[in-house]
């Protein structure tokens, strides 16, 4: 809209007309409170707060459901103002206690803030306050009615925002709550939306309240744990005996790709890190078959001698090395550097949950394609194939519902059952196989097909479980159209990495296939040139050795332990396993929130995961990896460039442009204005190196190290790129459930419980 | 999320009559949703009460939840959730009737019947509250039974008002 001059405390302001007075002041740093008013939710207008006085109107007028128009005058702070803002939060606290030193809230109030503010300390009311008992609606959700000011934000965040409408206002006047659809319990999605939005202490959270105050926890920007959507989550942390323990998980500070949301997982689920499964010490199995407790320094030992009399009796084909969906870029870059230029192996692979390899053949060449997982939240079409992200990709779902909302965005979905995102759809197509929906697409005739192509700009989303042939044909239809994106969604928090990175038998990172490295073939001296062994192969092959790193592929994949009674198994992990169970040296790993890293989300976006939680005598696998190969009598400069003189050894090139350098890293990182790093356990030098070698991530580092996703593009992977084999292994996210991690959160087993089927009413 | 997997044609408890006004009354409104207070209404009065499988139905028929049809009702006074007496006795004592003696009229029914304000007779026969404006402010004090009015009203008319709703009763002959 064209844009309006209005002035605000005699200040001009130049905003688009019909916005929001209240918007437009607070982009201008003039704050105006309020309580009802929240962003992107429904005007409620309910608080009285931010009541503003224009010229020339006789009443004082709400700033958030005023629009401006051209000429207006306002004045935000006068002593009128400050009075009908005092008399406001007289009545707000009527009934209100006055104990914020014992309420939850404390410290972080916004109704603390606003009587702090215009001193509404003492009242005129001297009634007695209505007091009522404080109910326990969900193990996550509490809610203290005196405190309740209903302002509707959570009623409106469950409705509007979450689509479960789960909360709703009863009774009216002063005996009005806030009550929950099922009596007096609360049977949702248990995100904790509410709680988030709530401006004072009447909702709280089951896994926080009363266990510390704000202003004693440090508060850690990271990415969640659970799916593949990667939101950025800040943990509250605090020292305790161990290190230090995480209390909260939220994102109140809106900050990152997600904003304000999290989903239960993200909120509630963070407490596999004080699992009783945790691996607490290292550990030989000794020659009564025991596992005993061992030094770090043992344990190392142990496993570099036997890989290394492996490699040295039967050559590096008799090691094999199985990658973690759960671990960071660089150390998934690293796991198979050393794989395969220590160990001198293929033999490496991922519990693959998405064809990745072939999603990034198609778009091999064709920069541009590949969508973040903002656009869903702004893209004016998307087609939606095959799975159920209220479910599984919850902040997708979100993304979707919002834009649905607030940009009006279509949205077809293609599935072979009914999901709950049909609400938001502007057509549904119920298919028997996706197989045929690629030619279905391509076809005439059909309305489906015809609206879907009738849209200019369209963003195509494809469930992991759309693979092979179904995925070529729907990739193939979008690449032949202009303006169209795509993003494929894998399952666990860094699958996309774990496959961008290399974890692959047939590829190297950035899907270069081993047998045409390119580039690495001066990196990686020696390294094997024949692929490896796939997952299920390396479990059923009987190897000389075998390096699990951060999964347990026989609890997973239901694999006997017995098929590796003669194999030396090396498990790195953070949690007791079926896996470690059979394991002969085990080495206690550092969770995603206990270290740093780059993580790489379904849609490509890199954020930065920065360290939370701090435990005793456990490990990140990047420093695990770098001493093992030091172990083995690696020059581990070969493998992390750390130091200023990095990589002194001529690298062979005697001819050609490079012909005399001797450090390429170093030169890479002069012409980027980059520092060496000085540790070799800083998994940032092998950042540096991922940047200079993998063609999709050249990353903007401001956003990266700034919190928000820096975008990897797979249009400038290598068209050599091969679409490769192996399975593609899904199991199913849930709500609670992440295949891998949630069995060890007890919070996330409460609220599965709560919402069980057999407990809760017909959730819909 | 509620939604009621049975349809309204399976599970009511309403009469063919109530389910057939309630159908020409959602056409009305522009609005499904619309229709609720009204349908509510009719719903206490057929039923007697705004009971669960009232509440269920309701939702089921207009396509809402039951969690809105509860944030609705509960705002309303003249809508209730438990059962009243098969006379509820609505005592009128807003400005007009209060001046003019609604309160002595309350409290002689209050004393006669043995109940308070929303209170029910043991025999279930009456009820008694304390109501908002009536509409019968000329003829003040008044009051309501069931819907029928009685008007200017003094403390010694109660006895029959009792009277004349108890010999309506099955037992109230003897």
């Amino acid at each position: 809209m064209a844009d309006v001059t209005i002035t605000v405390d005699g200040k001009k302001i130049t905003a688009p007309a019909g916005a929001l007075l209240i918007d437009v002041c607070r982009k201008a740093g003039i704050e105006i409170p309020a309580f009802c008013y929240y962003p992107g939710l429904s005007l409620q207008a309910a608080c009285r707060m931010c009541v503003v006085r224009q010229e020339k109107v006789p009443k004082l007028q709400t700033a958030c459901t005023t629009t401006v128009a051209e000429g207006q005058v306002f004045f935000t702070e006068t002593d009128e103002i400050k009075q009908a803002r005092k008399a406001t939060l007289q009545l707000l606290l009527g009934n209100h206690p006055l104990d914020c030193p014992v309420c939850d809230a404390g410290g972080e109030c916004e109704l603390q803030d606003m009587t702090f503010k215009y001193g509404a300390g003492e009242s005129l009311y001297a009634e007695a306050k209505n007091h009522r008992d404080e109910q326990q609606w969900s193990p996550a959700v509490f809610y203290d009615r005196p405190r309740c000011i209903l302002c509707y934000r959570c009623v409106r965040m469950c409705g509007e925002g979450m689509d479960v409408w789960a909360l709703g206002v009863q009774n009216r006047g002063s005996s009005a709550v806030i009550a929950p659809n099922a009596g007096n319990e609360l049977h949702c999605e248990e995100c904790g939306m509410c709680i988030d939005v709530c401006p004072v202490g009447a909702l709280t959270s089951g896994s926080y309240r009363y266990k510390t105050r704000p202003w004693e926890m440090n508060h850690v920007a990271t990415v969640c744990a659970h799916c593949g959507d990667g939101c950025k989550v800040t943990l509250g942390v605090r020292q305790s005996s161990e290190g230090a323990k995480i209390i909260r998980a939220d994102n109140r500070d809106k900050s990152g790709m997600n904003g304000d949301f999290l989903c239960a997982k993200g909120r509630f689920g963070f407490d596999f890190v004080d699992s009783e499964k945790r691996l607490a010490k290292p550990m030989i199995r000794n020659a009564q078959g025991k596992l005993e407790t061992a030094t770090w320094e043992q344990a190392i030992r142990v496993a570099a001698e036997k890989l290394s009399a492996v490699k040295s009796a039967s050559g590096g084909e008799a090691i094999g090395v199985i990658g973690s969906n759960f671990a960071t870029n660089e150390e998934a870059y690293l796991l198979q550097k050393f794989a395969r230029t220590v160990l001198g192996t293929n033999n490496i692979d991922h519990a693959r949950t998405a064809d990745y390899a072939r999603f990034a053949k198609a778009l091999a060449g064709k920069p541009g394609r590949s969508a973040g997982i903002q656009d869903a939240a702004w893209a004016p079409a998307i087609l939606l194939v095959g799975g159920d992200p209220t479910e599984e990709h919850p902040l997708l779902a979100w993304n979707l519902r919002t834009n649905a909302r607030l940009s009006k965005a279509r949205i077809y979905i293609a599935n072979t059952q009914s999901i709950r995102l049909e609400r938001q759809a502007k057509a549904t197509l119920k298919v028997d196989d996706y197989a045929k929906l690629g030619e279905m697409l391509a076809g005439k005739g059909n309305a489906f097909a015809e609206a879907v192509k009738g849209e200019e700009k369209l963003l195509v989303i494809l469930n992991g479980d759309v693979q092979g042939a179904a995925l070529d044909a729907l990739l193939k239809w979008g690449l032949d159209r202009e303006g169209v994106q795509f993003a494929l969604l894998g399952g666990a928090v860094n699958s996309r990495g774990a496959a961008d990175m290399g974890l692959l038998p047939d590829s190297l990172p950035g899907y270069v296939p081993v047998n045409e490295p390119g580039a690495f073939a001066n990196e990686y001296a020696n390294a094997p040139k024949k692929p490896g062994m796939a997952l299920h192969e390396m479990l059923q092959k009987k190897l000389g050795a075998l390096i699990v790193q951060g999964t347990d592929p026989l609890g997973e994949l239901g694999v006997d332990g017995g098929s590796l009674k003669d194999t030396f198994v090396v498990v790195l992990g953070a949690f007791e396993s079926a896996t470690t169970a059979v394991a002969n040296v085990v080495l206690p790993a550092s969770t995603l929130y206990e270290k740093t890293g780059t993580i790489t989300n379904n849609f490509g976006d890199v954020q930065l995961a920065q360290k939370a939680a701090d435990r005793a005598n456990v490990k990140p696998d990047f420093e695990i990896i770098v001493r093992l190969a030091g172990a083995m009598g690696v020059d581990v400069r070969t493998l992390v460039p750390f130091g200023k003189h990095g990589l002194t050894a001529d690298l062979g090139q005697s001819r050609g442009a490079q012909a005399g350098e001797a450090d390429r890293h170093a030169v890479w990182l002069a012409a980027n204005n980059l520092e060496p790093k000085l540790s070799p356990f800083d998994p940032m030098a092998l950042l540096d190196e991922i940047e200079r070698l993998v063609a999709g991530y050249k990353l903007d580092r401001l956003n990266l190290f700034a919190g928000n996703p820096a975008k990897a593009e797979p249009g400038f992977v290598p068209v050599s790129a091969l679409a490769g084999s192996g399975t593609i292994q899904r199991a199913t996210a849930g709500l609670f459930t992440t295949p891998g991690l949630s069995q060890y959160s007890t919070q996330l087993a409460e609220l599965a419980e709560h919402e069980s089927p057999a407990k809760a009413v017909a959730a819909d | 999320m509620t939604k009621n997997e049975t349809s309204p044609e399976t599970m009511s408890i309403f009469s063919p009559a109530l389910s057939a006004r309630f159908d020409k009354l959602v056409g009305k409104y522009p609005l499904r949703r619309s229709a609720l207070v009204p349908m509510l209404l009719y719903a206490q009065d057929e039923v007697g009460y705004i009971s669960d499988a009232v509440v269920a139905e309701v939702a089921a028929r207009i396509g809402i939840t039951e969690l809105d049809v509860r944030s609705v009702a509960s705002y309303y006074s003249m809508l209730r959730f438990k059962p009243a007496g098969k006379f509820n006795v609505q005592v009128c004592t807003n400005i007009a009737c209060m001046l003019r003696g609604g309160y002595e009229i309350f409290d002689t029914f209050s004393e006669k019947l043995g109940i308070g304000h929303k209170g029910v007779t043991a025999d279930g026969v009456f009820s008694l509250e304390e109501v908002e404006c009536i509409g019968a402010c000329c003829w003040a004090p008044a009051i309501q039974v069931n819907y029928n009015f009685h008007d200017e009203l003094k403390p010694e008319n109660v006895d029959g008002i009792l009277a004349e709703y108890r010999a309506k009763t099955p037992e109230g002959g003897r």
